[in-house]
């Protein structure tokens, strides 16, 4: 069970409290409602970059990260398709140190044309770094538009090419911070061994001035349903053959994304779970071998990858496969089976409650996601799936219409 | 109005906390070590072995028999093992490193009972399968081929092996090693590392008497001592300045590893170097961060550590860079170090440096099994608790002057072993 507090202040921001004394702690998270799918189709990869400049010093503090590491502090952040995310942590005397630096650059940032020129560099490193000089790294870069032919996940959130990055200018800066980072566009979490009072007085004092702005209002083209199988073979200089197939399932925020998530912990998760067991054990079809999903708030997809073993064509690697998506459509799962993976969420989740910086990203998704307090009732949410919705769920997403699928073919 | 151009005043770090272990002796002489701590009903219980009798021309015993315990006993297959432990949403992980082989529970209290016959089975009672045995060497060695397609694999298994030499420290796997493997060499092996006498547990999280009870009826008895066995003991020529440089055409990203022999945690200089490793390249404010990747823009990121290992330790530099950039970086690279050696590091860095460390310390002790982590970086190097009070009072009062004398003495960066993996 993790607790909050909530106040949003006039100009919208809105506060979560989280008290935990077992740590003399502190995190301060917050979350921008603004992801890649946010980004002009000419502009991929700018929410991510602009993450890396949110670091590059605001209107009346020329450097974010000296004085936060100054007193004791670390931070980070990251950029998904649907958030992007940033948090400190430092020793709970300090807290108000992360207040001053948090808002002031939400009021405004500095705006370095040196800044914007290095981090078009290390982004560029980290695109390479990452997608490019990685057996396998571009894989999503091909399969997104794979999948998707609408929704603006048809590119990763480090962008379609490194050349929408390599042009991005000072003005593309300040539009997006103008238009996305407002206060109520953003949830903060503060949590550990901090005092409620406190922390709702520190918040009108830094953040109470930050004007509002306009809320963004998000219009984004939804992906239609797909209606024919796709298929796209590429070769590169990679040691062996793998395979992916991609099936869209619905959003975060419905319960069948729960019914599809334990399909896959079914499927894949320890290794009792029918991929691991059957094709990499029994049938030694795979050297490894995973299904997950992506867990985007819309619509997202239900992947399947592997890598067959040496001498397996990767025409029998996609038999074995489909039968077990197959077996999921036709027989119902066993008891002992459904109890397992229920029990496997039921002991995640009280782990979870162990990192005070993951229960404070969580309430600020959940937040977003309509109400914080819904991350107490995740477990619920998965415990009451029966062996019948399961059943009906692998046979409304295992559709052959319904997949995509990627062959990476190994130069020989 | 607010002042935003003035920080906050803020508080070094004062009060430090280590929640200690306690120590608990079993029926059979195992040392037990308990982290009770922590409201969440559950705890992780670790069993560490040391790695011992390294044999060159057996090279992946130690590692294959750590990997595959969970392959089989004489009266559960691999599949009874995985579906037990699954079954009551616990989490069972072998794990194994230069110095040890370790197994390691997770689960919520109420499921103790149920899984630790399976531990105890596996510790005791593993037969290595043939069978599985086969299935572990294909697919260790298609892993093997998409590792040495990375530039950072390759770096870092290069540079090892440049300092450490045919010790387990300094090993190249290569795909015949497991052709070669047998199931005589890990039975045998079994039978000597995973013995009582070799063994050390820790339990962390919420560790009442009740647990430790039955930890004692678990893993305290029925279980023998073996064979007379030898710690792994290596010592290192103190010699270096090597390059070495593996061309790879097509590469967009070089890697870069550069470093040398150095001391380890029980070597009195150790908290010195790691406050002097930190300014280097020890957090994301350090001198390699803001010059190479803040203000070139040459990486997306470039760190140095000083690692412990039992019987040596070393420093390393690592980092990928753009083709382009690599001999321009490893200039840099070499003037930060030479800057090191010759220049008082400002005052007003070091003071952002103690602090930062003084937080980072204390947010390093978040819950038990971090209090229980700390334990073993200390029990594992034959020290004490005293260790972290000396490391928190050097933090705080360790000068200019002296990280200077240290960097003359350890940070010759002639004296590096030095690694590209790429373009140069």
């Amino acid at each position: 069970m993790v607790t909050f507090n909530r106040v949003t202040l006039s100009n919208g921001l809105k506060v979560l409290i989280h008290e935990d004394h077992t740590t003399p702690m502190a995190v301060v998270n917050i979350l921008y409602n603004v992801g890649a799918r946010d980004e002009d189709p000419d502009k991929t990869g700018f929410a991510h970059l602009f993450e890396h400049l949110m670091f590059g010093g605001s209107v009346n503090i020329p450097s974010y990260d000296e004085p936060l590491q100054r007193v004791g502090g670390e931070n980070n952040a990251f950029t998904s398709n649907d958030i992007t995310n940033y948090y400190i942590t430092l020793p709970a005397s300090n807290l108000e140190t992360a207040f001053w630096l948090e808002s002031d650059r939400m009021l405004s940032l500095a705006f370095s044309e040196k800044s914007l020129e290095v981090q078009r560099n290390v982004v560029s490193e980290e695109f390479k770094q990452r997608y490019l000089n990685q057996p396998y790294g571009d894989v999503w870069l091909r399969f997104r538009p794979l999948v998707y032919k609408e929704h603006p996940y048809k590119w990763a959130t480090i962008g379609k090419d490194l050349s929408h990055i390599e042009n991005a200018s000072i003005d593309d800066v300040r539009s997006f911070f103008k238009k996305h980072y407002n206060p109520s566009n953003a949830i903060m979490v503060v949590g550990g061994d901090v005092n409620p009072e406190e922390v709702q007085k520190l918040a009108e004092k830094w953040f109470g001035s930050v004007p509002p702005g306009d809320k963004p209002v998000r219009n984004l083209p939804q992906e239609p349903e797909q209606v024919e199988a796709r298929r796209e073979t590429i070769k590169a200089d990679v040691p062996l053959n793998a395979l992916y197939i991609a099936f869209h399932m619905p959003g975060r925020n419905t319960q069948a994304y729960y019914e599809t998530e334990l399909i896959s912990d079914i499927l894949s998760r320890g290794n009792s779970s029918r991929l691991y067991f059957n094709l990499v054990k029994e049938q030694k079809l795979f050297s490894d071998v995973n299904a997950y999903v992506t867990s985007s708030i819309d619509p997202g997809l239900f992947v399947v990858e592997g890598k067959p073993l040496e001498g397996v064509s990767t025409e029998e690697a996609e038999r074995s496969v489909w039968n077990e998506l197959e077996r999921l459509k036709t027989e119902l799962i066993p008891v002992d089976e459904l109890t397992k993976v229920k029990n496997k969420i039921e002991s995640t989740m009280v782990f979870a409650e162990m990192s005070l910086l993951d229960k404070a990203m969580n309430l600020a998704f959940f937040e977003l996601m309509g109400n914080a307090a819904d991350l107490n009732n995740e477990t619920e949410r998965y415990l009451k799936i029966s062996a019948e919705e399961i059943q009906s769920r692998a046979a409304s997403v295992f559709r052959k219409e319904n997949s995509s699928t990627l062959i990476y073919l190994a130069n020989k | 109005m607010i002042e935003r151009t003035v920080a906050p005043v803020f508080k070094q770090v004062e009060n430090i906390n280590i929640i200690k272990a306690r120590q608990v002796t079993l029926d059979n002489g195992i040392q037990l070590f308990v982290v009770n701590a922590g409201d969440q009903e559950l705890v992780r219980v670790e069993l560490i072995f040391h790695n011992v009798n390294w044999n060159i021309r057996k090279p992946l015993q130690a590692f294959a028999v750590n990997s595959m315990l969970t392959e089989g006993t004489s009266t559960l297959n691999a599949y009874q093992i995985a579906e037990r432990v699954d079954y009551y949403g616990a989490f069972l992980q072998s794990d194994y490193n230069s110095d040890a082989s370790m197994v390691t529970l997770y689960t919520l209290s109420k499921h103790l009972d149920n899984v630790l016959p399976v531990v105890k089975d596996i510790i005791t009672d593993s037969i290595f399968p043939d069978e599985e045995l086969e299935t572990f060497k294909r697919n260790q060695k298609q892993k093997l081929l998409v590792s040495l397609e990375k530039n950072d694999y390759v770096g870092r298994r290069v540079f090892n092996k440049t300092l450490f030499g045919d010790t387990l420290y300094g090993y190249s796997t290569e795909a015949d090693d497991y052709d070669k493997l047998g199931r005589d060499e890990l039975v045998e092996y079994f039978h000597l590392a995973y013995r009582p006498e070799n063994c050390t547990i820790i339990v962390s999280g919420k560790a009442d008497g009740e647990i430790v009870n039955t930890l004692n009826r678990s893993f305290g008895r029925n279980w023998d001592k073996g064979l007379n066995t030898s710690l792994n003991t290596f010592s290192f020529p103190a010699k270096g300045g090597v390059l070495q440089y593996i061309e790879k055409p097509d590469a967009l990203q070089s890697a870069i590893r550069a470093g040398k022999i150095s001391v380890n945690r029980s070597h009195p200089d150790f908290p010195a170097l790691q406050v002097l490793n930190t300014v280097l390249g020890g957090y994301f404010g350090s001198r390699l961060m803001a010059n190479i990747r803040e203000d070139k823009g040459y990486t997306y990121g470039i760190g140095s550590a000083l690692v412990s290992l039992q019987n040596s330790g070393y420093f390393v530099i690592a980092s990928e860079v753009g083709a382009e950039v690599c001999s321009s970086t490893m200039t840099e690279i070499e003037k930060e170090i030479n800057l090191l050696r010759t220049e008082l590091i400002p005052e007003e860095e070091l003071n952002l440096v103690k602090n930062y460390m003084l937080g980072s310390f204390l947010g390093s002790l978040e819950n038990a099994f971090s209090h229980a982590d700390k334990f073993k970086n200390i029990w594992f190097s034959g020290l004490d608790y005293d260790y972290y009070d000396r490391y928190i009072k050097e933090v705080r009062e360790i000068t200019s002057e002296k990280l200077l004398g240290l960097a003359k003495f350890y940070l010759d960066f002639s004296s590096f072993n030095k690694v590209i993996v790429g373009k140069k």
